[in-house]
């Protein structure tokens, strides 16, 4: 490590963890806000509520349906997660070994819906899912979900099946192995981890997926991120506590997977699709 | 039964494919090829032609009316105006934090703390900054309290609830990327020029700084585009009729407000155009500042 012994050099990293530290500080304390508020009988003018109480859960859940809400997300979630892994995965098998003419056009494909922001493909999106009369229910929304899920999971899958010496199917090939048994009993143990990681990140991301879900949803087909959207945006209706309660909900359903998923994936991966092969 | 002269060209024709990669296995790509195709390609098409069959007058009429009425073209400079500073803001702070994050060895705490707002999503900071930072949350309850101002500083319901939005979710993203960027060049390259007697700003300036400058204009996009497209954070705290009402916000409206499909689309087609203009420009930008090889490896 190169070492500076200038008094500016002693002052800049002060500064830089400074703006960190207060950055990181105001993100928990504006999540252990939601927290409080979400425990407290009243909160009003005073730093921590008088009282706490856990009734606001009960009257969330009940007024907010949130058993039938629940139920929605994790069929739409496990629809886009089981789906987007069975097509995307195969389809980064064969980009990963295969060269034909077009893939770079084919690649540029996959790269547009991941770099488009899903509102502005989400509106055109959604006038075509209400025209097949789509929208408006569970299928819709699993399919406006797919398109940027499908294509996440190919480019992250790629370079982990790149990485995967050709020559030991190969040599299964030539131990008289057939194209199931080659995939069951050499590719799928080798790709195991990669397909988990990359599921889990299509996981998180769907649940948190606010405008597509939003633009194609329709009432029974809410997942927990649009109807914390609604409820906010109605907010005077409902006490805020039981918003709180509801966000709460929301951010374990969400934190739990992504304590998992980080279990097997860098956190700059979320962010970063291609994981940066260190260098030697 | 296949005549044995047609099966032989038959099998010379799958050669000639195989040859050029295509065979079996090359097939497993069109089912995720036309899942784009169709729900993402055929969309815009579908979209660019819907906008230019208005619902009364002329093929451009859509875009004229968007061009001539002001609560509909001021979205684009509201848009501008809250995402470029945000996304500026973002990459200035998120270089020199990661260039000292870089350094540190035990990274994973502060990167697994700043993924908590990207996995959240908008709706949950927004949800959450609207308590925190109102009147009576925590936020201004410490500057009352620090003597820092004498009331409380409005910062929901306007221009900087959503500036603050865009900065919480908006920060980890940029600052995330750049290390990624960071980490991937050679730290040889540095320790030759601190060898060679550069100072900390000199080593930054001449050598890390052009390395990184392709990788900060690709994330200056991504970032930029996310910005723009800001949607529920506008809507929950901003001031949705007022300085806030950006383009995704009139989009939304004609859409499922007013059932004017065609002229959502022609919004929609105006936002793509505006987002890949910014893109294409910083691109451009980028090989007219620095040519030469991108990568900081040993090559």
């Amino acid at each position: 490590m190169i070492r500076d012994t200038t008094w500016g050099a002693k002052l800049w990293p002060a500064a830089v963890w400074a703006v960190i530290g207060f950055f990181v500080v105001n993100l928990l304390a504006l999540i252990a806000t939601v927290i409080v508020s979400s425990f407290g009988r009243r909160w009003l003018g005073t730093w921590l509520p008088a009282e706490w109480t856990t009734r606001w859960y009960v009257s969330a859940w009940n007024e907010f349906q949130l058993a039938d809400i629940l139920v929605v997300t994790f069929q739409v979630v496990g629809l886009v997660v089981l789906i987007s892994g069975l097509i995307g995965v195969p389809a980064a098998y064969a980009l990963a070994r295969r060269n034909f003419p077009g893939k770079k056009l084919v690649m540029i494909l996959f790269l547009l819906p991941l770099l488009v922001p899903p509102i502005t493909f989400g509106i055109p999106l959604a006038t075509v899912l209400y025209r097949a009369e789509l929208a408006g229910s569970l299928s819709g929304v699993v399919l406006a979900n797919l398109v940027p899920t499908v294509p996440f999971v190919i480019l992250v899958m790629i370079p982990f099946i790149e990485q995967i010496d050709e020559r030991i199917e190969q040599a299964a090939r030539v131990f008289g192995a057939s194209t199931l048994q080659l995939f069951v009993h050499v590719l799928l143990p080798l790709l195991l981890p990669g397909i988990l990681a990359a599921l889990l990140l299509v996981l998180v991301r769907t649940i948190a997926m606010f405008e597509l879900t939003f633009l194609t949803a329709g009432p029974t087909s809410q997942t927990l991120v649009v109807s914390l959207y609604y409820a906010v945006f109605a907010s005077g209706v409902r006490a805020v506590q039981s918003i709180d309660a509801m966000a709460v909900i929301y951010m374990v359903t969400s934190l739990i997977w992504l304590l998992i998923a980080l279990r097997f994936v860098n956190p700059t991966q979320i962010v970063a699709r291609a994981k940066q092969t260190p260098r030697a | 039964m296949v005549p044995a002269s047609q099966s032989a060209e038959r099998r010379s024709i799958l050669a000639l494919l195989s040859g050029h990669g295509l065979d079996g296995l090359t097939l497993l790509v069109v089912p995720a090829l036309l899942l784009v195709l169709g729900l993402f390609i055929y969309p815009f098409a579908y979209g660019l032609w819907l906008s230019l069959t208005p619902k009364a007058g002329g093929i451009l009429a859509n875009y004229a009316t968007f061009f001539s009425d002001p609560f509909l073209y001021e979205t684009i400079a509201k848009t501008l105006w809250l995402s470029l500073p945000v996304t500026l803001l973002n990459l200035v702070m998120a270089v020199p934090i990661a260039l000292r994050v870089r350094l540190m060895r035990r990274q994973r705490l502060l990167t697994t703390i700043l993924v908590i707002p990207i996995t959240l999503g908008t709706v949950l900071v927004a949800e959450g900054m609207i308590t925190y930072f109102g009147p009576q949350g925590w936020f201004n309850r410490v500057l009352l309290w620090l003597h820092l101002t004498s009331g409380p500083v409005k910062l929901t319901y306007n221009y900087w609830g959503v500036f603050l939005s865009l900065l919480i979710t908006g920060f980890p993203f940029t600052f995330l990327l750049t290390l990624s960027y960071l980490s991937g060049v050679e730290a040889a390259l540095e320790q030759a020029a601190a060898t060679l007697g550069a100072g900390s700003w000199q080593r930054f300036r001449h050598v890390l700084f052009p390395l990184i400058l392709p990788g900060l204009a690709i994330t200056f996009c991504l970032s930029f585009v996310q910005a723009f497209s800001v949607f529920p954070s506008a809507v929950l705290l901003g001031a949705p009729a007022g300085p806030t009402r950006v383009i995704s916000i009139a989009a939304y409206q004609a859409a499922f407000e007013q059932f004017d499909y065609s002229l959502a689309s022609a919004i929609a087609i105006i936002m793509a155009v505006i987002q890949l203009g910014i893109v294409v420009a910083v691109l451009a930008a980028r090989t007219l500042i620095y040519r030469g090889p991108a990568g900081g490896g040993k090559g």
